[in-house]
């Protein structure tokens, strides 16, 4: 019994013995899970405490950097106006038009105490880069600008900035005009106007008729015909023939705004007026054109410079000579006398053409060839190469300063084209009125027509329901608006296919045959007669001006026409590039850029206003055809406009509108604008004398001190 | 924007876009430039402002300069030390100032600095002539260079000291229609 009370007992001691170890263990995961717990609120802490430092880090960082700011940033605006005012020196120049200066100024005050000031400028400055990496063709620029000089270079750069206008009439014409109709108008076929009419069919495809732009190409968005009248068309209720006449006057207007600014900002950067007082001055420090990389051009500048230094001491020690003024102002009244008698005959020429073309259009144009019916285009582009060349021989009777003689010379060509193109302007008056005609004898039979179609089944005077006729065999009134605009685009094209082939006929063919033929010739070819040849800026930049007034006179008529000329000039500055690298050679007096540039915007602005007259007069005057186009039905063209004020504007903005195109509110307006501008020009002049005598005071007060 | 180079910190080239008249692209571009002269002597990475020079006759034959005739001129007005060894800050400070957008005041300042030989803050006759004799490279004959040179000095000389001082060269400059498109580099 003691032996089992002593197992009791051991077992007693041992159950004991086990919960003490229990509670020991237990009190060790306690213990260590309250080391954990310490462990976990320590790191907690440590890490609020390490929060709380870097906010005070960041505070302090802060209050540095506007303190870095304040002292900095003074700086910084300075270079950043200088950069802007600077930066829109290129003739490139977006739609985007982002000032940063006043931009800045404002902004700045905003945010120089906010964390985003720094994103802020780096946004802007991303957004620099961005534009500038935009700007296309500068390494080819750059390259021709160092083999010809800043002159040539002028050219190309006029040419790209031409590019950009034509970029955004596209973007109008297209968005705008084309695409809607193509997108949500009625398809092809399904109307008169939309339809090639059946006599056509047969020759409708074929690439005769569409590289001369009729057949298919003429029944389609490219044209003015195709667009109906309809007011509201798709499910977007777009306005058709609202947007088609507010984007043609809108271009127009868009054109003046662009030109008008690149000429102010070019008369900002002339430098003031016509000074001849530094005339050594400038020679010695500005003639050295930086740009010059290549040695062949160097040379050329160098020997340039040179000569016109020459020049001038000439002049400067014979400036007191008498030169015979009787008989250079002969020779002078001699050459003008011939030049009119050239540009007489030039425009009689054209005249004649013309004359006969429509004679060949009245008895149909499918008995005549290919000369017959190209006949206008090709002389105005025949007279448009060999002109200018017989001007060059008569100016040289003349005995002007380069300079003016070029003046004259570029009058001249621009008096030439101006001309040509105004007979064929006229021309096409003619041709318009021909149409209208025609157009009233359509009328008139398509009465009888469709009574013919009934055939006597219904008495007349009942309404009858219609019977389906196929669109194509529906007889069409003459769409005078849809000849107008295909003379346009074929002028346009002939003109294209004619500098092309110039190009390489004229230069590459010249430069493969003095190359090659150099070797087995008597004379040498390079340097004597005809040698390489240069590069013609002034014929080059005219050609550029004249073709873009055709394209503001036609674009009304032939939406097509900015897409085409965007074609044109994209593909022109890579073939010109291309052919003034590989077959020109740098112009002997290296010719200066800086000033004639205002020359080439002049004669652009006067271009614009001209092309503007024909386009507004056919729009005023004429009424538009009765079945083609987004105005036909309508008496005038411009009844669009009191059209939508009726329907889409509230009454009262009517009457307002009413009011303010009342003659009694315009007249006067005109005339206070007439007044305002004869003020300023009156406060321009007396600003230019004033300068003058501060200058005279200058001078005087110059010679008393020496 | 996602293209990483590791030639300049971000706050280098936004440094430099401050202070120059180039936006970044063309800063890297103008990094090729100067390594290219110098590839063993200009180190890739710019990170630590490395101090490293390159000597005149380097930079006189960039094909931008090499037909100049007053390159030791130009490259003497922008280098620290007046010898004409250029840094990369002073490099890309000639072709900042050198370049289209640059003021015609700031302009003006270098332009003096450059035909100013004997570089007495004058530009005196000698000066003229120097000018006048790399221009024309020594085409005229003496009678007609102090022809020129008179009338230079007449032209332009308001205060009658017989030199152009700076305000007298920026006055003329300024109304120069030529100035700031011959005076132009594009690289």
């Amino acid at each position: 019994e003691r032996k089992k009370e002593k197992k009791r007992e051991k077992i007693k001691e041992k159950r004991k013995r086990g919960k003490k170890k229990k509670k020991e263990i237990k009190t060790k995961k306690e213990k260590k899970e309250k080391e954990k717990r310490k462990k976990k609120k320590e790191k907690v802490k440590q890490k609020r405490k390490k929060k709380r430092k870097k906010k005070e880090k960041e505070k302090r960082k802060r209050k540095k950097r506007i303190r870095l700011h304040t002292n900095l940033v003074e700086d910084i605006l300075k270079k950043y106006r200088r950069k802007i005012l600077f930066t829109n020196n290129y003739f490139w120049t977006l739609p985007v038009d982002f000032h940063l200066g006043t931009e800045m100024m404002v902004w700045f005050l905003f945010f120089l105490f906010c964390d985003s000031f720094q994103k802020w400028m780096k946004f802007q400055r991303d957004f620099e880069n961005f534009k500038t990496a935009c700007i296309p063709w500068e390494m080819k620029i750059k390259e021709i600008e160092s083999h010809f000089g800043s002159s040539v270079a002028s050219y190309f750069i006029f040419l790209r900035w031409m590019y950009g206008i034509n970029m955004i009439l596209f973007g109008l014409t297209c968005g705008l005009v084309m695409v809607p109709e193509a997108l949500m108008g009625k398809p092809y076929g399904s109307l008169p106007r939309k339809t090639v009419p059946r006599a056509e069919e047969a020759t409708a495809m074929n690439f005769a008729t569409l590289w001369d732009f009729s057949g298919f190409a003429q029944y389609s968005v490219l044209f003015y015909g195709y667009y109906n009248n309809q007011r509201t068309i798709g499910w977007l209720k777009f306005r058709m023939p609202l947007s088609y006449f507010l984007v043609g006057v809108g271009s127009i207007g868009y054109s003046f705004m662009i030109v008008i600014r690149t000429m102010a900002k070019n008369a900002n950067d002339d430098g003031g007026g016509d000074d001849t007082s530094f005339n050594f001055s400038w020679k010695m420090f500005t003639s050295w054109d930086y740009l010059i990389g290549n040695p062949e051009t160097a040379d050329n500048k160098f020997a340039s410079i040179t000569t016109s230094f020459k020049e001038a001491i000439v002049e400067e020690q014979e400036s007191r000579k008498e030169e015979n003024i009787h008989l250079t102002r002969f020779l002078r009244v001699l050459a003008n006398f011939l030049a009119l008698c050239t540009l007489a005959g030039s425009g009689y020429l054209i005249f004649f053409v013309v004359r006969r073309s429509q004679k060949f259009a009245l008895e149909g144009l499918e008995n005549y060839g290919w000369w017959e019916r190209n006949e206008v285009n090709t002389v105005m582009s025949l007279l448009g190469m060999f002109c200018p060349t017989l001007f060059d021989v008569i100016s040289s009777l003349e005995n002007y300063h380069p300079r003016i003689a070029l003046r004259w010379q570029l009058g001249r060509i621009f008096a030439l084209f101006l001309g040509n193109l105004y007979t064929f302007i006229i021309a096409l008056m003619d041709e318009i009125n021909l149409k209208l005609e025609e157009e009233k004898i359509v009328k008139y039979n398509m009465t009888i027509w469709e009574a013919s179609l009934y055939n006597g089944t219904i008495p007349e005077n009942s309404t009858a329901p219609p019977i389906q006729v196929d669109p194509a065999d529906v007889p069409r009134g003459p769409c005078w608006e849809t000849m107008v605009g295909q003379e346009f685009v074929r002028l346009t094209v002939s003109d294209m296919m004619t500098t092309y082939i110039t190009i390489l006929i004229g230069d590459f063919l010249r430069a493969v045959f003095v190359r090659f033929f150099n070797y087995c010739w008597c004379w040498d070819l390079e340097y004597g007669f005809p040698s390489y040849s240069e590069f013609d800026i002034s014929g080059n930049v005219l050609g550029l001006i004249f073709n873009q007034g055709m394209i503001w006179m036609g674009s009304f008529y032939a939406p097509c026409l900015p897409a085409i000329n965007v074609f044109r000039l994209h593909t022109s500055m890579y073939l010109q590039c291309w052919a003034v690298m590989c077959c020109n050679v740098p112009q002997e007096r290296v010719f200066k850029a800086s000033r004639s540039n205002n020359f080439y915007m002049a004669m652009l602005l006067f271009i614009l206003f001209l092309s503007t007259l024909p386009a507004v007069y056919t729009i005023v005057s004429i009424p538009p055809s009765f079945d083609c186009g987004p105005f036909s039905g309508k008496t005038r063209m411009f009844e669009v406009i009191s059209e939508t004020l009726e329907h889409d504007f509230p009454s009262w903005f009517g009457k307002v509108f009413g009011y303010a195109t009342n003659p009694g509110l315009v007249l006067p307006f005109i005339l206070l604008m007439v007044l305002s501008i004869y003020y300023l020009n009156a406060t321009s002049k007396s600003y230019k004398e004033a300068n003058l005598e501060l200058k005279k005071k200058l001078q005087s007060v110059r010679i008393e001190n020496y | 924007m996602g293209n990483k180079q590791t030639i300049f910190t971000d706050e280098q080239l936004d440094a430099y876009q401050d202070c120059t008249f180039f936006t970044r692209k063309e800063i890297l571009r103008l990094h090729g430039r100067y390594y290219e002269m110098a590839p063993n002597v200009v180190p890739m990475d710019y990170t630590k402002d490395p101090d490293v020079k390159l000597p005149m006759q380097l930079i006189i034959n960039m094909p931008e300069l090499k037909e100049n005739p007053f390159k030791e001129r130009i490259v003497e007005s922008f280098s620290e030390d007046g010898e004409g060894s250029l840094s990369f800050n002073d490099f890309v400070d000639m072709f900042s100032v050198l370049s289209e957008m640059a003021p015609r005041e700031l302009k003006a300042i270098y332009a003096f600095k450059i035909y100013d030989f004997n570089t007495d803050n004058f530009i005196c006759k000698a000066d003229l002539e120097k000018t006048l004799n790399k221009l024309t490279r020594e085409e005229l004959t003496a009678e007609e260079i102090t022809l020129v040179c008179e009338k230079v000095i007449e032209e332009a000389d308001m205060d009658g000291d017989g030199k152009l001082g700076f305000a007298d060269f920026e006055n003329m400059i300024s109304k120069a229609p030529d100035f700031l498109s011959t005076f132009h580099i594009r690289i």
